[in-house]
């Protein structure tokens, strides 16, 4: 791929997602225009366009990027590593695992709703999410692990232990109060509701820095990328740093997860589309996967917040139905 | 092999007998054995009798009915598919129809019970010819990862959107137990179109034994001995559809029966079909009906999803399967 091709990509799908994000700023119970968006943007805004702009619509979108580009890069890292275009944190049961312990939190803790959360909780979701996909992770690893992880055993086992979590939490979701099932069905489903500056604040640097060593180490995850084989050749410790990049996707679903909840398919859709337009070099092809994801879940928590106004259904159910028949294309096209 | 056929038959029965009675004498009120005879053969209007009539007794049938059905659907998949991790729930047949039940629920044109069977029976056929698409398509397409990877796939699809139809419908806990599966539902309608349609489609389905015996030793060896695969396989599917879409109908959407049940009688007892789908009803039922009885006593008075306890037995079967895979 040349240079000024993937810069010229790269731009189009920038200014793609810049025209998804006005939209998703413009569109909503109270409509505003895109002349007045720039002026409030530039500071000159009516209180109420104000407060609609930067209280409520901005820091959804920028949530969304932060999610989207999270689980984006995290597909990618897992698509290398186990060389299944397939693989995809919330099928194989990361997302599920952090989706489990934040359940469990919200049953067992407050009746209250999520925007009035103690400061604790907010603090608490994104570590409680890390623990609960880190040990799903663990299981996953160490069920599948049998002289050795083989790629194929660890996607199966992962989506295994993923239909074992989902049943304990429909467990959790059954013996619930109206009020908390709601609230976790939009944990289980994913969603963007009740986003605030507080969730990016948190998430936010964590996930920059995450995908910053990410893309510092990409050279290898290209090694790994070539089997086994030939990477142990290429003079790399293959289980060492398949360990890490498989803990460095861990860490990035989790944090989206604590944030949005278990968002499905985002993780394949990204990294696949992506990979069509870069080629497979990882340096490349996963910011363009974050790029991606970016662009279809802004647009997808657009459908979700509009499509059956004032009710809103919850994002990730959005995603999937744009991303199975995706994946079922996938399938059947590669061999 | 023929005498463990005998044995495990016999315990078989035994159990599920005893199954029946517990399931009919436990609950929120036990109900002595005698007055279970009683309210049998010597009916007066006491409240005991009715409870055993009305609602007792169609909720053990239903689970016994449910349960061996939903296990010969998984065991004949395995059979037609070669593939030890095929099963309905797995696949996202029941998941299908729980899509078009949900709709049925939420909706107005298609209410009531047999809009619900109705429903279900489409939803189960609509995700079974993707299936059929799917797999006959190509050899490659067989494999387990990708059946499965489909399958998941599938599930997600259709669960996703019976959430949105339940939430605009504002059902959204009412959809959790469909999914999670439950018999709270059973009434005398529901049996007796489970028993018609369901066990017209099992009978049918009996008679095919053989037939997938010769399939599940390969393709080729099936064309050898003059059977065509092909036209064995869709008439299979054809069969599990209507089992799948009843059973759904009727006790939502109960996950891995299909899946542990076979595999443990098949530990046992070998390959050969013509036992193997018998005694993979019986024991289904008997799973079933004891999954039931727990699911209905041990938090009670609230009822627990018995698609729960399945899961809990499938899952580590599955796990199981999945560690032997070789790649």
């Amino acid at each position: 791929m040349k240079e000024k091709k993937y810069g010229f990509r790269a731009a189009v799908c920038l200014s793609l997602l810049l025209t998804v994000v006005l939209i998703a700023l413009m569109v909503g119970s109270y409509h505003i225009s895109p002349f007045q968006i720039v002026q409030t943007l530039l500071g000159s805004g009516s209180k109420l366009q104000n407060f609609t702009v930067f209280q409520i619509r901005l820091p959804r979108i920028v949530l969304a990027v932060i999610v989207a580009s999270a689980l984006g890069v995290s597909g990618g890292i897992l698509q290398g590593i186990t060389r299944n275009p397939l693989a995809e944190p919330g099928m194989i049961g990361i997302n599920a695992g952090a989706a489990l312990f934040v359940v469990l939190w919200i049953s067992a803790g407050t009746t209250d709703y999520y925007s009035t959360l103690p400061v604790l909780t907010i603090l608490g979701m994104p570590l409680l999410a890390m623990t609960g996909s880190l040990l799903s992770v663990g299981l996953i690893y160490l069920l599948s692990s049998k002289s050795g992880i083989r790629p194929v055993r660890f996607i199966l086992t992962g989506i295994g232990v993923n239909g074992g979590i989902l049943a304990v939490i429909s467990f959790y979701q059954l013996s619930m109060s109206k009020g908390d099932y709601n609230q976790v069905l939009t944990w289980t489903n994913g969603s963007l509701w009740g986003s605030n500056w507080n969730y990016i604040l948190l998430t936010a640097p964590l996930v920059i820095l995450l995908i910053g060593a990410v893309l510092f180490r990409s050279k290898n995850l290209d090694v790994l990328a070539l089997g086994d084989e030939l990477a142990a050749g290429v003079g790399l410790s293959v289980p060492k740093e398949r360990l890490l990049f498989l803990l460095l996707a861990t860490f990035l679903a989790a944090l989206a997860t604590s944030v949005a909840g278990s968002i499905a398919f985002l993780g394949l859709l990204g990294p696949q589309i992506a990979k069509r337009l870069t080629g497979p070099v990882h340096g490349k092809m996963l910011p363009m996967a974050a790029l991606i994801s970016s662009i279809l879940l802004v647009g997808a928590d657009v459908i979700a917040k509009n499509l059956f106004s004032p009710l809103e259904i919850p994002v990730g159910i959005v995603v999937s139905i744009v991303g199975v028949p995706y994946f079922i294309y996938l399938m059947i096209k590669e061999r | 092999m023929k005498r463990n056929t005998i044995i495990l038959t016999a315990a078989g029965v035994l159990l599920l007998f005893a199954g029946m009675i517990m399931s009919v004498h436990i609950g929120a009120k036990n109900i002595p054995v005698s007055e279970i005879y009683r309210a049998f053969f010597h009916y007066d209007d006491s409240l005991n009798a009715k409870l055993v009539r009305e609602v007792r007794l169609p909720r053990m049938l239903l689970a016994v009915l449910v349960g061996g059905m939903l296990s010969l659907a998984g065991t004949m998949m395995q059979g037609i598919m070669r593939n030890p991790i095929a099963e309905p729930s797995v696949m996202g047949v029941t998941q299908g129809a729980t899509l078009a039940v949900s709709i049925a629920a939420v909706s107005s044109f298609a209410g009531g019970i047999y809009g619900n069977f109705f429903m279900g029976l489409l939803g189960a056929a609509g995700s079974g010819i993707l299936i059929l698409v799917f797999t006959m398509g190509k050899a490659s397409n067989q494999s387990i990862s990708r059946i499965l990877l489909a399958g998941t796939a599938l599930s997600t699809f259709f669960l996703s959107l019976a959430s949105v139809v339940a939430l605009l419908g504002n059902r959204s806990q009412e959809l959790a137990f469909w999914v999670a599966g439950g018999l709270r539902q059973a009434g005398w309608v529901q049996v007796a179109v489970v028993a018609a349609a369901g066990g017209f489609f099992s009978i049918l389905a009996f008679s095919y034994a053989g037939k997938i015996n010769i399939i599940s030793l390969g393709d080729d060896a099936a064309a050898g001995l003059g059977i065509s695969p092909e036209r064995i396989k869709l008439l299979i599917i054809l069969y599990l559809v209507p089992i799948c879409g009843v059973c759904v109908a009727a006790a939502g959407n109960i996950g891995y029966l299909g899946l542990f049940v076979p595999h443990i009688i098949r530990k046992l007892i070998g390959n050969d079909y013509r036992r193997l789908m018998p005694l993979s009803f019986l024991y289904g039922s008997t799973i079933l009906v004891l999954a039931d009885i727990a699911a209905r006593t041990i938090s009670a008075p609230y009822e627990l999803p018995v698609g729960l306890f399945t899961a809990c037995m499938g899952v580590p079967v599955f796990l199981m399967l999945v560690r032997k895979e070789k790649r």
